[in-house]
């Protein structure tokens, strides 16, 4: 166990540092960071002046290793842009990103895995061809599609519900929440649908896969001929048999909920870390676009590192071949 | 919208083929009639024609791709001719609106562009990134998928590291990370004429890694095999032996995986067009379309989003099914 944590742990290290890498050559040799600092009327002793200070004469390697000291103590210099630290604004978007995705994986589980468990028990129904209708359409049509869709129905045509911004928020220390106000409430109910749709389609394909798959086994057989309830069959055993591949895949999925937050929080002007970085794109401010990645590599290899682990701990085959290896 | 979960690893029945015959074709010319009886006997044509919903997904994509390359020819008018454009025809409804004109049976945006001539173009231009960023994933995915089939040990071990790295990463992120750090490092030069190239190397780098995956699955499998043990035996170069012997018989997983992705690329390039770090907005293509209808969507003009939208959304839908078909179809372990 120690030694499969240890080798991927070392695996992780040399991803961030690839990725670090990769921001660093964007971050020191696109444009020149001291032209996009000062104004167009300092002197050129003032530029080579910044220039010794930021330590742009250092060797690269020095350079890089500067870079990589920051970047584990989240210092990525200053916004081009926005003339702020970019681990400020940051921390100013972040809580915004990390609402909107933990209402949209909510929604998708709390839904999907009903739909998937009925789709599973009623494999016929009418009701079933339709949720399965539903989950073909959510999971071939792109976000933004279904995003500006729900924006005219609801915003345009009804008008019941906004189609951009957070609403009001309420300030905890650094983290303003728009889960405190109605009209933050609001704000955040087409956004999370957009975003969790697709999340819920996978759900409720997987959840009702799996189900397919228990139901079959001897130990409902036996269950039924116990003369078990229904209810008491289809949760008490057969649900709960499939919750552990379930969980794994929701866990794997929020780095993707990340990646789609961006498409989502553009759709509908969110101002989360998705919008910073389309932004910083589109004004190519390279000290927001290097954290950026940083972070969302940081995020998924953090994620696959402890997913590993679980498995892991359930599946005992993996350890074996960990030690051996 | 995201990487197909399914994964094709088995080499379908049809593998027990020798390098020597060339692999049948799926739309064998009508010349040799004993090829084309072949055909009209086979399960393939069987299975197409079972399913309903299969053959419409055909013909709408027939439809649309056939549409889309005669667009010079069949559109009423010229989205790139800005001559021809005059904004007293921007903001025009579809013709059977009120204020509509025949003119313009779609209706106009706000440049006064004609909505149905720019949905053909701009279909022409999707399908072609697509299809452009397809290949390149296939000659990416199929070149290292052989590699670390065929060579095995360190090469292996290397490529199959990297593919699994990306692979944590979901493909349109991939593709939106490479196409804006490209579009960073292009923003000092003219970037309009080289973000087609952009785009099809940020798709095409975010697509190959199921390819490869793929790929090596069944040379592992074709490695051992006779044929190629003889094709070593007598001295041929490796080289030789990847990508004369053994690719013939890799093709029609990768056939499967580049239909499916097909739909994807089309649906990524969209997406970022949409974001505003794809093509430019003078670039007819139905993701800017949607883009630029998006900001007047408010005002009434449901019309510039909702063309290009369903297009794209029927395209998508079309191209994904007839992937899922020739998956199960060519997969005979599903049936």
């Amino acid at each position: 166990m120690l030694a499969f944590a240890i080798r991927r742990l070392l695996e992780a290290a040399i991803v961030m540092l690839t990725v670090a890498l990769l921001a660093f050559v964007l971050f020191r040799f696109v444009g020149d960071p001291v032209n996009q600092m000062v104004g167009q009327d300092t002197s050129l002793e003032d530029r080579m002046r910044l220039r010794e200070e930021l330590g742009l004469n250092d060797a690269v390697i020095v350079q890089f290793a500067r870079f990589v000291a920051g970047a584990a103590s989240f210092d990525f210099g200053i916004s081009y842009q926005m003339k702020q630290p970019v681990t400020a604004i940051i921390a100013e978007r972040a809580p915004a990103t990390i609402e909107l995705a933990l209402v949209a994986a909510l929604f998708a589980v709390s839904l999907g895995i009903p739909m998937g468990v009925y789709t599973g028990i009623h494999r016929d129904s009418w009701l079933s061809r339709v949720f399965l209708a539903v989950s073909l359409i959510g999971i071939s049509l792109p976000t933004f599609l279904i995003g500006i869709f729900l924006i005219y129905v609801f915003a345009v045509k009804l008008g019941v519900l906004p189609s951009f911004g957070r609403g009001e928020v309420v300030r905890f220390g650094f983290w303003r929440t728009g889960l405190l106000t109605a009209s933050g409430l609001k704000a955040l109910i087409l956004p999370a649908i957009t975003l969790g749709l697709f999340q819920m389609t996978l759900v409720t394909r997987l959840v009702r896969a799996e189900m397919l798959e228990v139901l079959r086994t001897d130990y409902i057989k036996f269950a039924r001929a116990r003369g078990l309830s229904k209810r008491a069959i289809n949760f008490g055993h057969a649900l709960k048999n499939t919750l552990v591949p379930v969980i794994t895949v929701i866990g794997l999925q929020l780095g993707a909920v990340i990646a789609f937050a961006i498409i989502t929080e553009t759709v509908f002007q969110w101002p989360g870390m998705g919008l910073m970085f389309i932004q910083a794109v589109q004004n190519a401010d390279i000290p927001v676009m290097a954290a950026y990645l940083m972070l969302v590599a940081f995020l998924f290899v953090l994620i696959n590192f402890l997913v590993d682990l679980l498995y892991v701990r359930v599946d005992p085959r993996i350890r074996i071949y960990g030690r051996g290896a | 919208m995201q990487d197909a979960p399914e994964q094709f690893e088995t080499p379908p029945a049809s593998l027990p083929r020798t390098a020597q015959q060339p692999p049948a074709r799926l739309t064998p010319a009508a010349a040799e009639p004993s090829r084309l009886r072949r055909f009209l006997d086979s399960d393939l044509l069987h299975s197409f024609l079972r399913s309903k919903l299969v053959v419409l997904a055909a013909i709408l994509t027939t439809l649309l791709v056939g549409a889309a390359f005669l667009a010079p020819v069949i559109a009423p008018h010229n989205p790139y001719d800005l001559k021809s454009l005059s904004l007293l025809d921007s903001n025009l409804p579809p013709m059977w609106e009120q204020g509509g004109e025949p003119g313009y049976p779609l209706g106009t945006d706000d440049q006064g562009r004609d909505i149905l001539s720019t949905i053909l173009y701009g279909t022409r231009a999707s399908i072609l990134i697509g299809l452009a960023s397809v290949l390149l994933a296939i000659a990416i995915g199929l070149s290292a998928g052989l590699c670390a089939g065929y060579a095995g040990g360190r090469i292996d071990a290397l490529i199959m590291r990297i593919a699994d790295v990306q692979l944590t990463f979901p493909a349109i992120l991939t593709a939106l990370l490479i196409d804006g750090v490209a579009i960073a490092i292009f923003k000092t030069y003219d970037l309009d004429a080289a973000k087609f190239g952009i785009l099809v190397v940020a798709i095409g780098l975010s697509f190959w890694v199921q390819y490869a995956r793929t790929v090596r699955g069944v040379t592992l499998v074709e490695r051992n095999k006779e044929y190629v043990q003889a094709a070593r035996l007598i001295g041929i170069s490796p080289f030789k032996i990847m990508f004369q012997h053994i690719l013939p018989n890799v093709l029609s997983p990768v056939l499967v995986i580049a239909t499916i992705n097909l739909a994807l690329a089309i649906i990524t390039e969209a997406t970022l067009s949409f974001l505003g770090v794809g093509l430019p907005a003078t670039e007819p293509s139905l993701g800017t379309m949607i883009q630029i209808g998006n900001r007047y969507l408010f005002s009434g003009s449901w019309w510039m989003v909702a063309f290009p939208g369903l297009t794209l959304a029927v395209l998508a839908l079309a191209v994904n099914l007839l992937g899922d078909w020739l998956r199960d179809a060519l997969n005979p372990k599903l049936r």
